[in-house]
């Protein structure tokens, strides 16, 4: 990755293209006004844009809590090189209104540019290190599209003037553009180009004292797959063969269970609505008893309700995906902001010794990756296995190249092959792998699958050294998954002062601190974590190699001064190099947050 | 449901036979065995293709008893769990087990959830107005006054009325029987299983340990009166107008008003789509605007559409 990949780009990147304009290698823009101004949408159209473009993108955004809309932004990170987080500050924010300019304007980089719609702000900090450039937005949409329209047009105006600003690709955009809306009626995407034009014909030029050029990205010019990490997660399901899964609805889980509903039937398969989490569970686990691979998933609230039926699917040994976006907790908490708060409950929060496989993915894409090997963990190991994404990558919205699907899609087609008279579902010399109703049993003595615990043979058994080996048999086919797991990645150098480990989406802001630091001398590397649950084998020669190991997770330090992943560490590995950096104010880390809090472990040890 | 005349073999009580039960000496659920058996031996049903389903509770030992595919679940969730076997596997025979307090206590919700979108299964609650696995606590359907551990001067809360409590869910088919009436409970369990739909048979099942004579007063033996409901039958006759129309909803709720112990037959039945034919028919659906695409290539073009 090129260590200039940092928010405050523009003067580094800055190169002198002949007359062409000041060439950005990256750019962070944010978009600031209510979530009815459709502020999405061109964040939207510019993140696919860049995924057409060879670039990288990643975005961020804020929902309102309220369904009626409200304050909310669209931050869009363009790169031509390699793009780890959506950027601490913005190089170029566009202010909707007053709050919005007030709200915002400090997430501004020092000599940053500000357009704002001078209908509606009315108030600058004008003593501020910023360029202000100011537009009259709503009366220009309303001469160009007349007063009905123009709440629905500022937006793609926006758009256009931001094409012309980067001198962007505007054929590719006015494509995008006629994609998204062409499917409405003729007026709407009438509009929208007529807005459009008019936004990339505003004389802005004569307002800014300088022009910019996006630079092309570097890698292969192939068209990139541009979504959000639901619906990465969703493909994957439906890749690693997923046909059957049940589930409630709750930020931010919902938009999983909303496309597979449409989705499962084109495969043949079906996703239901339940009554609440606790029917959902169990109708996903009757699913897996039937034969199939099966998901249910959920956020907070809806993860404790399923804890009992989850440790059935333990003790029956039933193979189950189930997804946990994590949100903001505890309780109903903060249903639209990021945590990782659940990885110990995804592990543990089950009554019983309930082991059980917990994966979590870095990026976007990896949503996709993840839910793969989640679909192949669980048929081969019998058993639940999470999937912890959180709200972050369940929204956001990465480009990334289109998996190859003939290496990922995977059938799981019903097995109801007669079952000879050696059948036993709990063998404990071999792994489960259960005959589903409709096998004929040639020893015409039927299983009965049960939570009571039980023998070889699935009978009810109270038998202390009976309960004892079974134990161990759950446990064991655990930690044989362990021994098949890679060695996550060592990024940075191969030894020195710190050792930052992280898991799930802070993977991109960690990567970016590594850069950071090793930058400014300090001997740093990041290992990133995807299996949380068995965690892989032999760590302790890499941690050997670093000073400190910096455990950097978005969960409270709790009353021993440990995060959640840290304390899995230290109980494992007994070494008090092991610390952590910790937050939990909703947000994403900050790449410069972790740099700071990194700095200041290191000189405090 | 349909019955399948030609199995390879003819399947007996002999083969259905599992495990002794467990059951107290006396215990209701003796019969509701029994009567089972008999029924899925009339029927004939493929012996791979039975599958029967419990929660929690003495009654949901059930399954550890018929010798059949069978799941021991969770404590209130098995019309849950059962509605992922029906509705994913047409081909099999789906009956759900339990007990008062699994079906009209922890599961209530599930059981009216269930009920309204009719999943083709058939559920039979042997109902002993008590919790007997757990020893005498009061149940839903304890009777005002019954004195239980946890209400040792006697249950203060109005019990579920579980015909109203059906029928209002939307059960497509509902009946009562008595654990003592065993042909009764048979042509219940029959009518049930040959339904279309969610069929429910409530049994009055006598927990013999918690609350003996329970069910005394429609026992003829123990001196009490077993009515059974006079259906409709459509004959034109003047009689006949006095009788109960099994597919009129507020009859049903009218005789389940009636005072314990009430009458025994079907309360209501209902032609209305199941789930399974509805969720169906949308996959046919779905499937048929694909071409029957295969799932390397749906993902290929949904890739595709976010580029
Ligand atoms: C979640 C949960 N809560 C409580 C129990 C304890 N429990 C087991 S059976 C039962 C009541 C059983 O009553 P009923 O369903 O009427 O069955 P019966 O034993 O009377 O046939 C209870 C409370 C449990 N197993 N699981
Ligand atoms: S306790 Fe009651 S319900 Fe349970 S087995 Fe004994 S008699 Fe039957
Ligand atoms: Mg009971």
């Amino acid at each position: 990755m090129s260590s200039t990949t940092t928010s405050n780009s523009i003067d580094q990147a800055k190169t002198n293209s002949g007359g062409k304009g000041v060439e950005l290698q990256n750019a962070v823009i944010r978009f600031a006004g209510n979530s009815q101004d459709g502020i999405q949408t061109i964040g939207g159209l510019l993140a696919r844009l860049a995924g057409r473009s060879a670039r990288e993108v990643m975005t961020y955004m804020t929902i309102p809590a309220t369904i009626s809309g409200g304050p909310s932004i669209f931050q869009v990170h363009l790169g031509s090189g390699e793009v780890l987080s959506a950027g601490d500050e913005s190089d170029f924010l566009f202010a909707f209104y007053q709050h919005s300019y007030d709200n915002h304007i400090s997430s501004l980089r020092a000599g940053g540019i500000c357009i704002y719609d001078s209908d509606e702000v009315k108030e600058i900090q004008a003593d501020r290190n910023a360029v202000h450039v100011a537009l009259p937005l709503t009366s220009t949409v309303v001469e160009v599209l007349g007063g009905s329209a123009r709440d629905r047009g500022k937006n793609i105006f926006v758009l256009g003037l931001v094409t012309q600003m980067f001198k962007l690709d505007r054929e590719k955009i006015v494509g995008l553009i006629s994609k998204q809306f062409g499917g409405k009626s003729e007026d709407v995407l009438r509009n929208a180009l007529l807005a459009f034009d008019a936004g990339y014909a505003y004389p802005i030029g004569n307002l800014l004292s300088e022009d910019f050029v996006m630079q092309e990205g570097r890698g292969a010019q192939v068209d990139k797959v541009t979504t959000d990490g639901n619906t990465a997660l969703v493909m994957g399901l439906l890749a690693g063969g997923v046909r059957y899964g049940a589930a409630y609805p709750i930020t931010p889980w919902s938009s999983i269970m909303e496309q597979l509903r449409t989705e499962l039937p084109k495969y043949g398969g079906l996703l239901v609505q339940a009554e609440d989490e606790l029917a959902a569970v169990s109708t996903a686990i009757g699913f897996a008893y039937s034969g199939h691979l099966a998901v249910t998933g959920s956020s907070g609230p809806g993860l404790s309700l399923k804890m009992e039926a989850l440790s059935y699917a333990t003790m029956a040994e039933l193979p189950l995906v189930v997804v946990n976006v994590q949100r903001g907790g505890p309780s109903t908490g903060m249903p639209t902001s990021v945590e990782q708060s659940d990885l110990l409950q995804a592990i543990y929060g089950s009554h019983g010794d309930c082991p059980r496989i917990v994966l979590a993915p870095k990026n976007v894409a990896d949503c996709f990756y993840i839910a793969v090997e989640a679909c192949r963990l669980a048929k081969e190991y019998s058993c639940p296995v999470f999937i912890l994404s959180d709200m972050a990558l369940s929204s956001r919205i990465e480009a990334f190249e289109q998996p190859d699907l003939a290496e990922f899609v995977h059938e799981h087609p019903l097995d109801l092959s007669a079952r000879d008279t050696s059948f036993k579902p709990y063998p404990l010399d071999g792994r489960t792998h259960h005959a589903p109703p409709g096998s004929v049993m040639q020893g015409e003595k039927y299983p009965v699958v049960t939570g009571l615990e039980h023998d070889e043979w699935g009978h009810p058994s109270a038998n202390p050294a009976n309960h004892q080996k079974m134990t161990d048999r759950r446990r064991d086919k655990i930690k044989a998954c362990a021994t098949t797991l890679p060695l996550p990645e060592v990024y940075g150098d191969e030894s020195g002062d710190a050792l930052l480990i992280g898991w799930g989406s802070t993977w991109g802001p960690i990567r970016e601190a590594v850069g950071r630091l090793n930058e400014s001398g300090k001997k740093v590397a990041a290992m990133h974590f995807r299996h949380l649950h068995p965690m892989p084998n032999g760590l302790e020669e890499v941690f050997a190699r670093y000073k400190h190991v910096i455990v950097i997770e978005m969960n409270d330090e709790g009353l021993y001064g440990y995060g959640q992943f840290a304390t899995l560490l230290r109980a494992r590995y007994c070494d008090p190099k092991i610390v952590s950096v910790c937050k939990t104010d909703g947000l994403n880390y900050k790449v410069r947050d972790i740099v700071t809090r990194v700095e200041e472990r290191i000189a405090n040890s | 449901m349909s019955t399948t005349a030609e199995a390879p073999k003819r399947l007996t009580k002999k083969e259905l036979t599992a495990d002794h039960p467990t059951w107290c000496p006396g215990c209701g659920d003796f019969a509701v065995l029994a009567a089972f058996f008999k029924v899925i031996e009339k029927l004939q049903i493929p012996h791979e293709k039975i599958c029967t389903l419990a929660g929690i509770g003495c009654s949901s030992r059930f399954p550890y008893f018929v010798n059949s595919h069978g799941v021991h679940f969770l404590h209130g969730r098995t019309l849950a769990f059962a509605t992922g076997v029906s509705l994913s596997r047409p081909d099999l025979h789906v009956f759900a087990f339990g007990g008062d307090g699994d079906g009209y206590s922890i599961g209530g919700n599930h059981l009216d959830h269930i009920a309204r979108k009719n999943v083709n299964l058939t559920y039979v609650v042997m109902d002993n107005f008590v919790y007997g696995l757990t020893k005498k606590q009061t149940s839903p359907t304890s009777p005002i006054g019954f004195k239980s551990k946890t209400d040792p001067t006697g249950a203060i809360d109005q019990p579920v009325n579980p015909m109203k409590k059906l029928v209002y869910g939307g059960a497509t088919f509902v009946a009562r029987t008595h654990a003592a009436q065993v042909k009764h409970m048979m042509d219940m369990f029959e009518r049930a299983i040959l339904h279309p739909g969610f069929s429910v048979v409530e049994v009055l099942s006598e927990c013999v340990v918690f609350y003996p004579g329970a069910f005394d007063a429609a026992n003829p033996r123990k001196g009490g009166e077993f009515e059974t409901i006079d259906e409709k039958t459509g004959d034109g006759t003047p009689e006949d107008e006095a009788r109960h129309d099994i597919t009129d909803d507020v009859a049903a709720y009218r005789l389940a008003a009636q005072e314990f112990p009430g009458k025994f037959g079907v309360f209501y039945q209902a032609e209305r789509p199941t789930k399974n034919d509805l969720e169906q028919k949308w996959i046919d659906a779905s499937r048929a605007k694909t071409g029957n695409a295969s799932a390397k290539d749906l993902l290929s073009a949904r890739f595709d559409a976010m580029k």
